[in-house]
């Protein structure tokens, strides 16, 4: 069975090797910086008490006064698996967070996902170019302020 | 004497035979050889993800069975556990048993699509996929007689199935298990030891362990890398910690490895179906609606639910705000990250070998594309 980091005791091992940069957690979660996410993610994936060395996924939620990206991290010669969150897109300015990928090449093409359907770009990505749409689309859809044909024609608060 | 060549760009696909869907490549040759490669993606998106926050938690099956749609009862499995961890259902053991055996069979049909349309894509034209068409077809009447649909099943719901596999469905089941090892012995006495296929397949696009694992490649895939990773054997969902089964692995990592990988991760789907129907219970196939509504309200929060697909970790990142539909649901697609590396293993390739290379990664661009 895998073991699963509790959120509690991961960010105590994160504040050993970059002090100040947990922002909160809870039982199964961390949050970080933002603007230190990849400074965290280098740490966690070479240091030995945790190689995280397979990123299982990176994907962003809108949760409308702010956004938050979020990265299912998995370590295979420990079996064990951790969440790690970070608060980004305060006011809803367009949110920058530093990309991952040269710390792990599995999140290219899924943060290009994020950067198209969710608008939130990558600082250091190799390749920052939309994926599923084409470029000049306007908008990124998966925020919440994009409306789709269904939600155009009645209120999200009577479709609930 | 040496010819001098120049690099031509071609446009491969969207619409091309062997593109298994709407893909396209930008793709400059130097003669025979690859020198670059640009996938372009998102012909088939229909934005599964935003559909999602539209619908209720059991609507949203529906969508699930169109993302990988030579899998769909993969993706509801990996759906429905998101669901139940979201909000904390304990689903009825005989509707898990019946999930399992579903999801494997859909395994072993995923396979024979994936080792068909290679085999078809290395030019052995038509014969091939007909035989490993002929089991996938027998797969999709069992579920038909499990659900009424063969492709877009939605058979699966929160805490179990929708309804009790028919009484004709044991006989036929056991039938086919007792003759798929024979009809895999018959494919792989053609395929395995074919001079023609060592030829064609052995050393080419290598993919090694440590660069597979970086760039979050998972499934048949890494196995074939010779990493012994399998979320059924590490992380057991459902009740795959009630099964045994073996992992094949193989060390060289090239495009006759994954073949062959898939080719004997079959045989381990039939053990498992075995030992699902050995211990199988009569009892109610999914929780009653008293205990799970109609309209499931999970609690506010988030969860992250992942199995091991035919191609690789499928996951469902769900985030609830207590409503009746999801606030968010993203798919951790196995498809489309296993693309990552495209670029870097068709390099230096030769131009025939390219949709081999490209079928060996076994993708399904509704998958990649959602």
């Amino acid at each position: 069975m895998t073991r699963s980091w509790s959120g509690e005791k991961l960010a105590e091992a994160i504040e050993a090797f970059a002090p100040g940069v947990t922002t909160d957690s809870n039982a199964s979660d961390v949050w970080v910086q933002p603007d230190r996410i990849k400074e965290v993610c280098e740490g966690l994936r070479s240091r030995p008490e945790f190689k995280f060395d397979l990123l299982s996924g990176v994907t962003a939620v809108d949760y409308v006064d702010h956004f938050e990206m979020v990265y299912h991290l998995t370590s295979l010669p420990k079996n064990a698996k951790a969440v790690l969150k970070a608060k980004c897109g305060w006011g809803r300015e367009d949110p920058v967070v530093p990309s991952v990928t040269p710390v792990w090449r599995g999140a290219e093409l899924q943060e290009r996902e994020v950067w198209d359907l969710m608008g939130i770009s990558f600082e250091g990505h190799p390749n920052l170019k939309r994926i599923a749409l084409w470029e000049g689309f306007p908008g990124h859809p998966l925020r919440k302020d994009f409306a789709t044909y269904a939600q155009s024609l009645v209120p999200v608060e009577e479709l609930r | 004497m040496t010819l001098k060549t120049e690099p031509v760009s071609v446009n491969l696909g969207p619409q091309h035979p062997s593109t298994h869907g709407v893909f396209r490549f930008r793709v400059t040759f130097d003669g025979e050889e690859i020198k670059d490669v640009e996938p372009i993606f998102g012909y088939l998106h229909r934005g599964s993800e935003k559909l999602a926050e539209e619908r209720t938690y059991a609507q949203v099956v529906t969508l699930t069975d169109r993302m990988d749609y030579v899998s769909s009862m993969l993706s509801n499995q990996a759906y429905m556990l998101a669901v139940e961890k979201l909000g904390g259902i304990e689903p009825a053991p005989r509707g898990v048993w019946l999930r399992m055996i579903a999801a494997e069979l859909q395994r072993i049909a995923s396979h024979m699509v994936a080792i068909g349309f290679l085999l078809q894509d290395l030019g052995a034209w038509g014969t091939p996929l007909t035989y490993a068409m002929r089991e996938r077809e027998a797969v999709l009447s069992m579920f038909e007689m499990l659900c009424g649909a063969r492709i877009t099943n939605s058979y699966l719901r929160p805490g179990g199935v929708f309804m009790d596999a028919p009484e004709e469905f044991w006989p036929t089941l056991d039938s086919f298990l007792d003759a798929l090892p024979h009809r895999i012995d018959e494919l792989e006495s053609y395929l395995t030891g074919n001079e023609i296929i060592f030829a064609r397949t052995k050393g080419v696009a290598v993919l090694h362990p440590q660069v597979a694992i970086d760039a979050s490649i998972t499934g048949p895939m890494l196995r074939a890398s010779g990493v012994d990773w399998d979320l059924r054997h590490r992380d057991p969902y459902d009740y795959y910690d009630r099964v045994q089964f073996d992992r094949p692995l193989h060390n060289a990592g090239d495009n006759f490895a994954r073949y062959w990988v898939r080719m004997q991760e079959m045989r381990e789907c039939i053990k498992i179906i075995r030992q699902c129907v050995e211990q199988i219970e009569p009892g109610p196939v999914r929780p009653s609606h008293d205990d799970v509504p109609f309209l499931v309200r999970p609690p506010a929060g988030d969860a992250y639910a992942a199995i091991e697909g035919s191609k690789g970790e499928l996951g469902f990142y769900l985030v609830s705000d207590g409503g009746i539909s999801p606030y968010r649901c993203h798919v951790r697609a196995p498809s489309l990250i296993n693309l990552t590396l495209l670029r870097e293993m068709l390099i230096g390739t030769l131009m025939g070998d390219l949709f081999v290379s490209f079928g060996s990664i076994d993708l399904n661009m509704g998958e990649v594309d959602r």
